[in-house]
Formats: structure tokens, C-alpha cells, sequence
């Protein structure tokens, strides 16, 4: 059954894909992606990746779709003539859709016990994380505990992706009088009732569930990324809805800036805490009486941190196109 | 008992299932925008609501049923909602109802 389920997905996504890139329209295109993530988040959770699932919907349906039409409006939403010289990608597609081909052929069947990735680190990971760490949730053990490094180097490209953006759209001159300017002119769509009042219902409602995924990331599928998502998503349905100056009162430029440096600061803060008190980098076992204490501990600040940089950081990057949109 | 709640619980999923097929038939067949997506308006509300009535009732009283109630009311308030911002962006964007069939439903 499961089998189906997934032939059927990935027949989808196939046709979706193929849509994207005959689409024309480039709304269209966008539309068709955030489909595309919705797709593969359903194909994530049959392949039992709960976290990462959650993190495909909400980023890439969600917020994703969301700030490619931010860029669209800034744009044109036609593509262009097709390009002359086309047999270069051709080839290429070609010559990585063979290799990838036959890679398979030497791949392990789904849910092979035997498979290399089930030999490796991955029992060991299973066994130990009820004794070292002491949650249920082993991916979130893994992620910000055994492999807090790699997860500092996510935030990190998180981060500089931010600070890009900023780096790329904002224009600190006319920052302070244009956001005076913006919250009488830009009325969102306020003078719509019904999505209004649904609206303003619905938003307390998501930001509510995406702090319940912060903290519950312990216990089941969740953490900081897919939190900073869902609450950014919903602060940009509230900024969609009542307008970009009500929105920046909310949470002001400034705020979120602070909240980009301050969650990479916090989960560097630590591991250096960690440092001080005479452990390794990213140790968190030191930072309380009891090791397993401390882990429950460093794991909820470094999702703190995670989640405060990733909304920071994507509510500035909507904020940053938005702006851009009044200017012009 | 049980059997009760299995024939209750199928007779729902089959019944939400008919309302996503006609809702699909609905979006591909009908003549204008606005009938496309009144017929596919459809699927969201009454077929999803249906099979997950269906589905809460094969969860029996738990945490998935009370989820699935959560879903539903989330479901209840935003699908209509997104209906109706999509009809009213055609409207604003200048789309009209094809003449025609407007006509024929005046008179």
C-alpha cells in the first residue's frame, strides 16, 4: 500500500515538474513549486521523515512560495524567448540522469537492515541517546547534541543568507522615513473583510503551533527550524493582511536583526559556556548538575537559537522584498 | 459496536471520496472560472471534512481524534476563506462570468 502511495507521489511530482518547466507564466511556475514542496513533504513522511517533512512544508510550500512571489512582483512575471544554445543543458541532464540511473542499480532496497546506513553511526545513535540524552525524539538528539556542529554551520548558512539579502535589497538611507511613509500608505488587504477577520482568527493559532513545535521538538517531530518557519509564516500572513507598516510595528527591523545575531549568538554562547566550564565546544553534558540535565538544557537553548535566527532571518528577507516593491 | 462505527466510519470515507471525484470532474468539466472553482471549492470543504469525520472515527476517542477535530475546524474557517479571496481576486482582476451562462441562469 505504502509501495502505491509512493509510485502515485512520485508519478505526481514527475508531472508537476514537467509543468514547471513548460509553464510559461512564471506565477504559474512559482504555484507549481510550491505544490512541487508540498508533494515531496508527503513523500518525506512515508519515508518516516517526520522533521524533515515538517520542514518541506512549511519552508518550501509555505514561506518559499511566498518570497518568490515577493521577487516575482519585483520582476517580470514572463519568462523570456527560449534560448538558442540548448543543446549544452541537454546533455548534461542527460549524461546525470544515466549516472544517476545507474547509481541505483547498486542501491540497497527501502528498509534494508542490511543496508550501509543502517551499519554505520546510526544503531549506535539509536542505543545511546536513552542513556546519554534522554529524549524520545532521536533525530532531534542527533541534530543538536551529537551533530551540534553541522547544525551550527546550518545556522550559520541561514545567517550569512540573511545578511546577503539585507546586504542586496535594503537601502539604510531612507529606511527610517520610508517606514513612516509605508504604514499609512500600504494598507495590505484590510479593506478585504472576510480574509481579514479569518485572518486574524487563524494567526495566533499558527504562531501558537510553531512555539508548540519549538519546544516540543523534544518529543516528536519538530525544533527550531520548522518553528522559525511556522512563525514567520505566520507573521507574514498578518503583515499580508494588515499591511507591511502594521506588521513592522509588531516586530520592527531592528527586532529582527537582533533576532538573526542574537539566535547565531546564543548557540555559539553555548558552546563557549561549555568551554568555560571546563568541557569541550558544544558540550552540553557540564552545563547542569546532572549530564543528562545539561542536554535537555543546551538542546532547548541551541533550538532557541535556530529558531529565533530562522524567523529572524525570513521575516527580514519578506520585509527587505516588500519594501522594495513601495519603493518602485 | 465496533461494526457500527466501521459501517459509520466507511459509509463517510466513501461519501467524502464522491465529493473530491465530483469536485475533480467539477474543475476539469465546467464551462466558466467561477463554476471551475465553485466545483473544486468543493473538494476542500465538504470531501476533506467527510473523510476526515471518517478517519476520526476509525482514531476512536484520542489525541489523533482530537487532532483531526483541530484540522477540521482549521479546514472549516480557511478553505471557504481562500475560495473566496481567489473569486474576488478574479473579480477585481477584471475576469467576468461568461456571458452566456449568466443569461441563461437570469431569465
Amino acid at each position: 500500500m505504502v509501495t502505491l502511495f509512493g509510485v502515485f507521489l512520485l508519478t505526481l511530482l514527475v508531472i508537476t515538474a514537467i509543468g514547471i518547466m513548460r509553464a510559461q507564466h512564471l506565477f504559474v511556475a512559482v504555484m507549481l513549486s510550491g505544490i512541487f514542496s508540498l508533494q515531496m513533504a508527503a513523500i518525506f513522511f512515508i519515508l518516516d521523515a517526520a522533521d524533515v517533512a515538517l520542514t518541506e512544508a512549511a519552508v518550501g510550500a509555505g514561506v518559499a512560495t511566498v518570497l518568490m512571489l515577493g521577487a516575482l512582483a519585483l520582476t517580470d512575471d514572463r519568462e523570456r524567448g527560449p534560448k538558442r544554445h540548448r543543446w549544452a543543458p541537454v546533455a548534461v541532464v542527460t549524461l546525470t540522469t544515466l549516472m544517476v540511473i545507474y547509481a541505483t542499480f547498486d542501491k540497497p532496497r527501502l528498509g534494508d537492515p542490511s543496508a550501509p546506513v543502517h551499519q554505520h553511526v546510526a544503531p549506535w545513535y539509536l542505543e545511546e541517546t536513552p542513556r546519554l540524552i534522554d529524549v524520545p525524539n532521536v533525530v532531534t538528539a542527533i541534530l543538536a547534541s551529537f551533530r551540534g556542529y553541522d547544525t551550527l554551520g546550518e545556522l550559520f548558512v541561514i545567517f550569512t543568507a540573511g545578511i546577503g539579502v539585507l546586504f542586496l535589497l535594503t537601502n539604510p538611507s531612507k529606511e527610517g522615513a520610508l517606514s513612516l511613509l509605508r504604514s499609512a500608505e500600504a494598507e495590505g488587504l484590510r479593506h478585504h473583510l472576510v480574509p481579514r477577520i479569518v485572518g486574524r482568527l487563524v494567526v495566533p493559532f499558527i504562531v501558537l503551533f510553531g512555539l508548540y513545535v519549538q519546544f516540543h521538538g523534544d518529543y516528536g517531530p519538530g525544533g527550531g527550524f520548522q518553528a522559525g518557519a511556522l512563525i514567520s509564516a505566520g507573521f507574514i500572513l498578518y503583515a499580508l493582511l494588515e499591511g507591511e507598516g502594521r506588521a513592522l510595528q509588531v516586530t520592527p527591523v531592528r527586532l529582527l536583526r537582533g533576532m538573526i545575531a542574537g539566535g547565531a549568538l546564543l548557540f555559539v554562547g553555548v558552546g563557549l559556556a561549555g568551554m568555560l566550564l571546563g568541557g569541550n565546544f558544544l558540550d552540553y553534558s557540564i552545563l547542569a548538575d546532572s549530564p543528562i540535565a545539561g542536554q535537555h538544557l543546551g538542546i532547548l537553548l541551541v533550538e532557541l537559537g535556530v529558531g529565533f535566527t530562522v524567523t529572524g532571518t525570513l521575516l527580514t528577507v519578506f520585509h527587505a522584498f516588500a519594501a522594495r516593491e513601495q519603493r518602485s | 459496536m465496533e461494526y457500527v462505527f466501521d459501517i459509520a466510519s466507511w459509509l463517510l470515507l466513501i461519501a467524502g471520496g464522491v465529493f473530491v471525484f465530483i469536485g475533480g470532474v467539477g474543475a476539469l468539466r465546467m464551462p466558466d472560472f467561477y463554476m471551475r472553482m465553485h466545483a473544486a471549492s468543493l473538494t476542500d470543504t465538504l470531501g476533506t471534512i467527510l473523510v476526515l469525520l471518517g478517519i476520526a472515527l476509525q482514531a476512536g476517542l484520542s489525541l489523533a481524534a482530537i487532532k483531526l477535530a483541530a484540522i477540521m475546524v482549521f479546514l472549516l474557517l480557511t478553505s471557504p476563506t481562500a475560495a473566496y479571496a481567489l473569486a474576488n481576486a478574479a473579480r477585481l482582476s477584471g475576469l467576468a462570468p461568461e456571458r452566456r451562462i449568466a443569461d441563461e441562469g437570469g431569465t
